[in-house]
């Protein structure tokens, strides 16, 4: 979900805390440690991590890669491999034709099944190439702002947990409870108000 | 805090409300409505508005698609009760347009077409992107920017004093002159 897209859609974040200095090395050595890895001819099912902005097929972070102005502009990518469990039961009923022909006997023990499933699932996840989907994403620094562009739940969810794993900051969704409680600007007084609010009745 | 999805699950009527309290602003104040730096922001309902009722034990959604006649449905789901849960956004802002859906739980804004970027002389990546991105930003400053003046209101007795009669007397009226 591009950045540069002709449409988008885009989830706001603050970004608590800082990072230690200098603070581009910081995000640079996060990119790196958690950059997305190839599970192409891998048994792995899915793979979470960071790509960059300018050739997300081609994962790679230099020192200033990164560095838009005053932001920093990179993305996550998720690589999910997806088998139909049709394909899975067609070639394990194959797998246990051939071990039961072999064997001469009528049926296999449960264990013996479950062992064809998971090799059938490890043969399949090395031939099937990963889908990669991308989404960008837009740091201010300073302000401690951050856009994220996709509304997807799972996207969302992954960018959280990998982005605390890669810079040790939490990330605060804003959404009508933390925006008003974070971004509003409301005194103490007022955040007692907002804690105890309740629906208006508009009707009757 | 709050546990990040108690507060997302007991607080998203407050979006909601926000999104019929804009409507209601664009209907009655459209002169009212300014961005962050107190320029002038036309806002304008575009096609598409999505309304909830809950009743008892069941929940009604209401899906308006179409142009200001069909709004008229939306105003009578109000007057039964409905709350608007999402509604599709146009606004004009230096005689550029942002076109937007904007969903009351979670203020997310999606469909987001923002005006064309000239690219700079140097058609630069960087300049596209961060052309791109103050576009981005002018859009979430003004949802802000908004959203803080009606939880301001919303916290203050001004609201319960005044507004909600303003906002009743709006939907009581809407289609009936």
């Amino acid at each position: 979900m591009g950045l540069l897209s002709s449409r988008g859609s885009v989830v706001c974040y603050r970004v608590k805390g800082k990072l230690p200095e200098p603070v581009n090395m910081a995000v640079y050595e996060g990119l790196k440690r958690n950059i997305i890895r190839n599970i192409d001819n891998d048994p792995a099912d899915c793979a979470v991590g960071w790509t960059s902005f300018e050739t997300p097929f081609s994962p790679m972070f230099t020192e200033s890669s990164f560095l838009f102005g005053e932001y920093w502009v990179f993305s996550l990518r998720i690589d999910k491999k997806s088998i139909p469990a049709k394909v899975v039961a067609k070639c394990c009923a194959q797998e246990v034709k051939k071990r039961l022909e072999k064997s001469g006997e009528k049926t296999l023990a449960k264990n013996e099944k479950k062992r064809i499933r998971e090799k059938v699932l490890h043969d399949l996840a090395m031939r099937v190439p990963a889908t990669p989907n991308v989404y960008d994403l837009a740091w201010q620094y300073e302000t401690g702002q951050l856009l994220f562009f996709s509304t997807q739940k799972g996207a969302n969810q992954e960018l959280e947990t990998i982005f605390f794993k890669s810079f040790s900051l939490p990330l605060v969704r804003l959404f009508p409870y933390t925006l008003a409680d974070l971004e509003c600007g409301l005194s103490d007084r007022e955040r007692d108000r907002l804690f105890k609010l309740s629906p208006t009745r508009f009707t009757g | 805090m709050l546990d990040v999805s108690v507060a997302y699950n007991r607080y998203k009527f407050l979006g909601c409300e926000f999104l019929t309290w804009l409507w209601f602003l664009t209907e009655t104040g459209p002169g009212s409505i300014v961005d962050a730096g107190g320029k002038p922001v036309t806002l304008v309902l575009g096609n598409r508005i999505v309304l909830e009722n809950h009743r008892r034990e069941s929940m009604e959604t209401i899906t308006i698609k179409g142009s200001e006649s069909e709004l008229e449905e939306g105003r009578l789901a109000l007057k039964k009760g409905a709350v608007v849960t999402e509604m599709n956004l146009n606004m004009v802002c230096d005689d550029k347009t942002w076109t937007f859906d904007i969903k009351g739980e979670s203020l997310e804004l999606s469909g987001l077409k923002v005006p064309d970027t000239d690219g700079g002389a140097d058609g630069e990546l960087e300049t596209v992107v961060l052309e791109k991105i103050a576009s981005y930003e002018k859009v979430q400053a003004f949802v802000r920017h908004m959203y803080a003046r009606f939880i301001r209101l919303r916290v203050d007795g001004e609201w319960d004093r005044k507004t909600v009669g303003l906002i009743r007397k709006w939907m009581l009226s809407s289609g009936s002159d």
